[in-house]
Parts: C-alpha cells; sequence; structure tokens
C-alpha cells in the first residue's frame, strides 16, 4: 500500500497557504513544507502549478492541487477525521462558502486598497472596506467561530483578518477595524490569534512588517503625482 | 406542493451564471419557477434575498436564499442527492473542477467580455489571452472526460455546467469581434463538445440565443457611450 506523500508549497509570507496549514494540522494529517521565494520560483511549483504560477499548492500522492479554497475542500472530502471543517447541512455549507468567496473577493482586496492608499484618497477607500467588516461582525453576532462553537472552514477562510489587520494598521498609521464598533469581530480575532495550532503558525511580525513598509512605500511612490 | 418545497430562481435571461442555476435544476428534474428580472431594474425581492450583492442568480429554497451561481450548483447537488451527480464522487476530480470552474470565472470570462470594446493592439492581445485560455480547457476536458462525452463523463456536470454557460457569450462574442474562439483546428473537441452541451435536454431551453445577446449587447454598449443604438 503507497504511503500517504502529502507536500505544500508556501511562501514565508503569504496567508493563503496558511489555510492549508491550519486545515492540515487540525487534522493532524503529516505533509512536507516546501519554501518557496516567489520572487524567484521553483520549476518544481511551475510544474505543478503551471496555469497561475502561485502558492499554496498541495501534491498529495504525486497529485497537485491549486487555489486555497479548492485545497480546503480537497483535505475536508480526502480525510474524512475529526474536525469537520465544514457543516453537515447543505445551507450551512453554501452560507460558508458564500461568505469565503465574500472574504477573498470583497474584504481583502477592499482593505488592500485602504491599505496602499494614503490621505483623501484613503478616507474614501476606508467607507467600502468597513461595510464589508461589519458584514463579517453581524455573521458573528455572538457566535464564538464563524463556524460556531469551534474553528471550521470559515474562520480558515478569514483567518489572515487576525494577524494582518493589525500589520496593515501599524505600517499605515491608521485605523480601519474599530473595535468598539465591531466587538465580536475584534474578540474573534483575538480568540483565533491566540487558538492552540494557529498562534504557532503565524509568520515572524517584524519581518511582516518590514515586507508591509516597503510594499505600502512603493504604492505610494507609484501614485505620486509627478 | 409544501412551503418548504418550493424552489424559486430569480434572474435573467442573458446571464450565464442563472443559466446554470437553472441546468443543475433541470439535470435533478426538480421543478422551479423562474421569477424574470428587468433588465437595468432589480426587483424588491432581489435586494431582499441578495442584499450584499444585489445580482442574480438567486436560489430561493422554501424561504432561504442561496446566492453565487457555482455555490448554488454544489447546493442543489448536495440537496437533492438523487442521480445524476452533478460533482464526482472522487475529491480529487472534483478539485479538478472546482479549480477549472474557478478558473473561467476569474479568468476566462473576464477576458472574454472585454474584447467586444476593444479594438487594434488591445483587442488582438484579448483575444489571445482568451484563446490561450479556451486551448487549457482543451487539455483539461481530455484528462476530466476520459473518453466520454463531458467533462463530467457520460453526463453533464459541474465544469460542463460552469463553461458550457458561457457559450451563448462567447459565440456573440466571436461574431461581434470577427474573432475565432473556439477553433476547429485548436480545439476540435470543445467544439464537438459546445456542440453536445447546447443540445442537451437540460441546456437548451435557457441556452441564449446568440443573436438575441448580440442585440443586448448592442443597446448597452450604446447606452454606455449615450448615443442611439444603430439600426
Amino acid at each position: 500500500m503507497m504511503a500517504e506523500e502529502v507536500k505544500l508549497f508556501r511562501s514565508w509570507s503569504s496567508p493563503f497557504p496558511l489555510r492549508v496549514i491550519w486545515a492540515l494540522e487540525l487534522k493532524g494529517i503529516p505533509y512536507e513544507v516546501i519554501l518557496e521565494d516567489l520572487s524567484n520560483k521553483s520549476s518544481l511549483l511551475l510544474h505543478y502549478n503551471p496555469i497561475h504560477k502561485k502558492v499554496p499548492v498541495l501534491v498529495h500522492n504525486g497529485k497537485s492541487i491549486a487555489e486555497s479554497l479548492v485545497i480546503l475542500e480537497y483535505v475536508e472530502e480526502t480525510w474524512k477525521q475529526t474536525p469537520s471543517l465544514l457543516p453537515e447541512d447543505p445551507y450551512e455549507r453554501a452560507m460558508e462558502r458564500f461568505w469565503a468567496k465574500f472574504g477573498d473577493d470583497k474584504v481583502l482586496p477592499s482593505l488592500w486598497n485602504v491599505f496602499i492608499k494614503q490621505g483623501k484618497d484613503q478616507e474614501e477607500a476606508m467607507v467600502p472596506a468597513q461595510e464589508n467588516l461589519t458584514y463579517l461582525e453581524e455573521l458573528l453576532r455572538g457566535k464564538n467561530f464563524f463556524s460556531g462553537e469551534r474553528i471550521g472552514f470559515l474562520d480558515l477562510a478569514f483567518g489572515w483578518l487576525a494577524n494582518m489587520v493589525s500589520v496593515f494598521e501599524e505600517v499605515m498609521g491608521a485605523t480601519v477595524l474599530d473595535n468598539q464598533k465591531l466587538p465580536s469581530l475584534s474578540a474573534w480575532m483575538k480568540n483565533f490569534m491566540d487558538a492552540p495550532i494557529i498562534k504557532e503558525s503565524w509568520p515572524p511580525r517584524d519581518k511582516l512588517i518590514t515586507k508591509h513598509q516597503a510594499l505600502r512605500q512603493a504604492h505610494i511612490e507609484k501614485e505620486a503625482p509627478k | 406542493m409544501a412551503k418548504n418545497d418550493d424552489v424559486k430562481v430569480l434572474g435573467a435571461w442573458p446571464s450565464p451564471f442563472v443559466m446554470r442555476a437553472r441546468i443543475a435544476l433541470n439535470l435533478k428534474s426538480i421543478d422551479y419557477e423562474f421569477l424574470e428580472e428587468t433588465i437595468g431594474s432589480k426587483s424588491q425581492l432581489l435586494l431582499q434575498s441578495n442584499p450584499v450583492h444585489k445580482k442574480v442568480p438567486v436560489l430561493i429554497h422554501g424561504d432561504k436564499p442561496i446566492c453565487e451561481s457555482l455555490i448554488i450548483v454544489q447546493y442543489i447537488d448536495e440537496v437533492w442527492t438523487s442521480a445524476p451527480s452533478i460533482l464526482p464522487s472522487d475529491p480529487y476530480d472534483r478539485a479538478i473542477q472546482r479549480f477549472w470552474a474557478a478558473y473561467v470565472d476569474d479568468k476566462l470570462f473576464a477576458s472574454m467580455r472585454q474584447i467586444k470594446s476593444l479594438e487594434g493592439e488591445e483587442k488582438k492581445a484579448m483575444v489571445e489571452q482568451a484563446t490561450e485560455g479556451i486551448v487549457l480547457l482543451e487539455e483539461a476536458f481530455e484528462k476530466c472526460s476520459k473518453g466520454k462525452p463531458f467533462f463530467g463523463g457520460d453526463r453533464i456536470g459541474y465544469l460542463d455546467i460552469a463553461f458550457g454557460s458561457i457559450l451563448g457569450w462567447l459565440r456573440a462574442t466571436e461574431k461581434m469581434g470577427e474573432v475565432k474562439l473556439l477553433d476547429e483546428a485548436k480545439t476540435p473537441r470543445l467544439v464537438k463538445w459546445a456542440g453536445r452541451f447546447c443540445a442537451d435536454g437540460a441546456v437548451k431551453d435557457c441556452m441564449p440565443e446568440t443573436d438575441k445577446l448580440i442585440e443586448l449587447a448592442k443597446v448597452l454598449m450604446a447606452k454606455m457611450k449615450g448615443a442611439p443604438p444603430k439600426q
């Protein structure tokens, strides 16, 4: 019988591979990490993800899967041991998938848009970003986690918020997530940040700050009036 | 019929995304009420059932609204578990179909819909991008179909629905842009697949006519430019 071989391509800082790491760790699945330098992609990465050339890529017994949310569903369906990541009920599953997509299509780009701007432009960008965060606050409404009593698919999908919002805020010197206005979301961020398994996984904060300072600077210089 | 079994689709005839929900319901032989939105305005029901995006399609099952076409298709597959299955049973095959369905939405359809408004070098580049994407899907078809008529095998499946639903607009784009996107030379399998897909019983009543789509596109483009539509 073939031994299980699970490899995960990641970079040191990208939040998307972290989703997969969390899922594998939560389910107790052994895996090997292949660390990529995204400025110098390995031929192996390009072989396994020729379409997008991005991380994460999961390689399971030689078969590769790309796109983090697709990988999460694959992990859930392949390794059926607890904890299950998605609920049983089809409507609840649809809701988690809907909000995970909302996170990637709307929340992340709108926060990024605040992060790379300054002055009046940044003020304007705050509006949709904060509207999007308010949806998340309503979604949590007194629950400990997005998925209910314990961490699930939707928490893994939103997990990047728990550390990246504070990195963005520190680098740009402005607040986008008002703890007073969004108490459930703030509480979830703390809970998730410090949860077992999750808390050991975060990239080094000082490196994240340095990296994002450079990114913000580059964007601001690009937009500066000539 | 009990209230809990009521199935409604809020939609619009030109939308490929709406088509996906309808094809999935047709495949499962589920009766549903099609509530057609007027193009250019949004009904109260739409705004109430999809307050986040205010877009079609919305599937309303009993009193529960479900939004986002591919999520709707998966919901239909998971609620009505009788044959045929829309997603395959093997997790890897499912992942491959989900990957390519996301590719159709995020990359292919996005580049395709720009073609009709572009000219010259910009148009050429976008056409190239779209055709490269379709060539990738030809390769995916070979792998997924394993010699059978559809991505899903013997019957239409998830990726057939995701990709097939854009064929109306693909053909409209070909005519309007005077370009070839589905090419017998480059993507022979997909050309044949497209014919089979469009002729399928679950598809043909909800696939919009190419000429009607072209008419609509011209009206919308003229509105955007502020000029009266040409005859």
